[in-house]
C-alpha cells in the first residue's frame, strides 16, 4: 500500500514511545551504568571503564553458558521447524476436526512457563511420573536430575512439546493461503507429492516460516523458567543456559558489574541475529509485493 | 474428480496417524497432571495407576478455600487485564500511524520496538526491581502490568499493524471527505473493521502476560503475587504436596483453554503478527 508522508504521525506514536521509554530505556540505562562502574556498597560508585566486559569475555563460565545456549537453540530449531511443517501438512482439511486440532495444539502455548516445567518435572519422575515410570519399567536407566544426557533430553523434549505447535500453526496458516488453482495445475502436470511440496508449498510458506524461526530463536535463546523448574540448571551446570546463569549472577550473587556487562553482550547477540532475520523477512515481504 | 477422491482415500490413514500421534504426545503430560490432581497424596506416592482409583476433589477444595491460594489467581488476572488494556490502548494509534503514514525515523522506530520483544526478561529483572522499588510501586499490580508492556506493546503494535494494512486506505479518505474527524472516524468506522485484529492482539497480550513468571515473581512479594509463584507453597517440611501442586497447575491451564476456543481461527494469523 502506498503510504503518504506525514510527520504528524509522530503524535500517534507518542504514547507507545513514552511507555516503552519508561519500561525499557530507563532499566537499560541502569544496566549500562552498572556495567562500567564498581561499588564498595553504600551506593558509592566509581568508574571502571570496560573492566567488567574484559572480565566476562575472559571468563570460561560465560563461554560455557553461551556454548550450551547455542547448542540448545540449534537442536530445538532443527527438530521443531521440520516437525512443525510435517504436522501442518497433516492437518485435516476441513470440518470440525480442524477446530479440535487447532485448540488442542494451542493448549501447551497457553500454559504458564513454570507450570510447563512442573508438568515435565512430574512426568519424568521415576517414582510418580508416567514417562519416568515407563522408561524405568522398560529397563532404561533414566534420571534427569543426575544424568547430564537425560537432563538434556528432558529439556529438549519439553521444549518440543511446548513450542512445536507454534511452528505448525504458522506453517498451517501459510498453507491455507495457497489458492486451490495451484494444486489443480500441479495435478494436471502430474507433479509428484514431493514436487508439490518443494515448488508450491515450501515457497508459499517461506514468509511465515521465517517468522517462526525468528520467534523460536529469540524465545529459546532467552529460555529461563522451564529448564530452571525441571533441572535447576543441573546436574552441575549441564543445563545452565544464559538466562539461568545471568539470574544466578545478578539476583543470587548480586555481582552487579559483571552481570550488567553480561546482560549487554547477551542482548547484543540476540539483536544481531534477529536483525539479520528481520532484514531477510522484510525483503521477502517486498518481493511478494505485500 | 474420481482421481481426487482416490487420492484422498489413499492419504487419509496416514494423515490421522501423524496427527493422532502428535496430539497424543501433547495431551499425555497434561492428562498426567489432571490425573494426579484427582488423587490423594497417599495414592500418588503409594503406587502407580493410570487413573485415580480413589477419586478426590480435596486438592481443588484446598486451593479454592484458602485465600492465600486463590488470591494468586485474582492477582494474576488483575495484572494481566491491566496489561492487556494498557498495551492495546497505546498500540492502536501507533499501529495506525505505522500502517498509513511515512514519517521521520519510522523504520528505525519499528525495529526498535521489535528489539524490546527480543530483550531477555533476565536482563531486565534486576533493573525493574530497582526502578519499581524506587518509585514505590514494588508489589503492586500496576508494576507487573507496566513491566509486561516491555514485550506486549511491541507485539500488539506488530499484530495490529498487520491487520490494519489489510484495510484499504480509500475507506479513510472517504470518511475524511464525509467530514469525519480523526477520533470519530477511528472509533466509529475503523475500529469495527479491525475488530478481529483487536481481539487477537488482546488475546496475545493476555497470553504472554499470563505465562510469564520471571518478571512477575521478581516484582511482587505478597499483595500482588501471581499464582504461578504461589505454587512454590506446596514445598514444605513434610515433603511435596503433589496433589495440590497438580491441581494448581490444572487451574492455571483452564483460563487459556477457555479463551483459545474464541480465537482458534485467528491464532495462526496472530502468531504471524497479522502477516498471513
Amino acid at each position: 500500500m502506498e503510504k503518504t508522508t506525514n510527520q504528524k504521525a509522530w503524535f500517534l506514536v507518542l504514547p507507545v514511545l513514552v511507555l516503552v521509554a519508561f519500561s525499557a530505556v530507563i532499566p537499560l540505562m541502569t544496566v549500562v551504568n552498572y556495567s562500567v562502574q564498581d561499588t564498595f556498597g553504600n551506593n558509592r560508585f566509581f568508574w571502571v571503564g570496560l573492566e567488567w566486559f574484559e572480565e566476562m569475555l575472559a571468563s570460561d563460565r560465560m563461554w560455557a553458558a553461551l556454548r550450551r545456549q547455542v547448542i540448545f537453540s540449534a537442536i530445538i530449531l532443527v527438530i521443531e521447524v521440520p516437525l512443525g511443517v510435517l504436522i501442518a501438512l497433516h492437518m485435516p482439511k476441513r470440518g470440525v476436526w480442524v477446530s479440535v486440532c487447532l485448540v488442542l495444539m494451542s493448549l501447551p502455548l497457553l500454559i504458564p512457563w513454570n507450570v510447563v516445567g512442573t508438568i515435565w518435572q512430574i512426568f519424568g519422575r521415576v517414582d510418580i511420573g508416567l514417562l519416568g515410570y515407563t522408561l524405568a519399567a522398560l529397563g532404561i536407566d533414566y534420571n534427569y536430575t543426575q544424568n547430564t544426557f537425560d537432563a538434556w533430553v528432558t529439556v529438549i523434549v519439553m521444549d518440543v512439546w511446548h513450542w512445536t505447535s507454534l511452528v505448525a500453526l504458522l506453517a498451517y496458516a501459510g498453507l491455507k493461503s495457497i489458492p486451490d488453482a495451484y494444486y489443480q495445475a500441479a495435478r494436471i502436470d502430474q507433479a509428484s507429492r514431493w514436487a508439490v511440496f518443494r515448488y508450491i508449498e515450501l515457497p508459499k510458506m517461506m514468509g511465515v516460516l521465517m517468522i517462526a524461526i525468528l520467534l523460536r530463536f529469540m524465545d529459546s535463546f532467552m529460555i529461563y523458567t522451564e529448564p530452571f523448574v525441571v533441572t535447576g540448571g543441573g546436574p552441575g551446570n549441564a543445563t545452565t543456559f544464559l538466562s539461568i546463569d545471568l539470574v544466578k549472577m545478578a539476583l543470587g550473587q548480586f555481582d552487579l558489574g559483571p552481570a550488567a556487562a553480561f546482560s549487554i553482550m547477551y542482548f547484543l547477540v540476540i539483536l544481531l541475529v534477529s536483525w539479520v532475520f528481520y532484514t531477510v523477512m522484510t525483503n521477502l515481504d517486498k518481493r511478494e509485493g505485500k | 474428480m474420481r482421481g481426487g477422491i482416490a487420492m484422498t482415500g489413499r492419504h487419509l490413514p496416514r494423515i490421522n496417524i501423524v496427527m493422532v500421534l502428535y496430539l497424543l504426545f501433547l495431551m499425555l503430560p497434561i492428562y498426567w497432571l489432571a490425573n494426579m490432581s484427582l488423587k490423594t497424596n497417599t495414592e500418588i506416592l503409594g503406587g502407580f495407576s493410570l487413573w485415580p482409583r480413589d477419586l478426590t476433589f480435596a486438592n481443588y477444595a484446598k486451593i479454592l478455600g484458602d485465600p492465600a491460594w486463590y488470591m494468586g489467581y485474582v492477582n494474576s488476572i488483575i495484572y494481566v487485564s491491566m496489561n492487556t488494556v494498557l498495551s492495546v490502548a497505546v498500540a492502536l494509534p501507533a499501529a495506525y500511524a505505522f500502517s498509513r503514514y511515512r514519517f521521520m525515523g519510522d523504520k528505525h522506530l519499528f525495529f526498535w520496538l521489535l528489539t524490546n520483544r527480543m530483550a531477555p526478561p533476565a536482563v531486565f529483572a534486576l533493573p525493574f526491581f530497582q526502578l519499581y522499588s524506587s518509585v514505590g510501586l514494588f508489589d503492586t499490580h500496576i508494576a507487573v502490568a507496566l513491566a509486561h508492556t516491555l514485550f506486549n506493546v511491541p507485539l500488539a503494535v506488530w499484530i495490529l499493524e498487520g491487520f490494519m494494512r489489510g484495510v484499504p486506505k480509500e475507506i479513510d479518505e472517504t470518511a475524511y471527505i464525509d467530514g469525519y474527524s480523526f477520533p470519530r472516524f477511528f472509533v466509529k468506522i475503523f475500529m469495527p473493521l479491525i475488530a478481529s485484529g483487536v481481539g487477537v492482539a488482546a488475546f496475545f497480550c493476555f497470553m504472554f502476560s499470563w505465562v510469564e513468571l520471571l518478571l512477575s515473581r521478581t516484582l511482587t512479594s505478597v499483595d500482588a503475587k501471581p499464582i504461578a509463584a504461589t505454587m512454590t507453597r506446596t514445598v514444605s517440611a513434610s515433603g511435596m504436596d503433589w496433589g495440590v501442586l497438580a491441581a494448581a497447575g490444572v487451574l492455571t491451564i483452564l483460563p487459556g483453554a477457555l479463551v483459545i476456543w474464541f480465537v482458534r481461527n485467528y491464532i495462526a494469523k496472530g502468531f504471524a503478527l497479522g502477516r498471513v
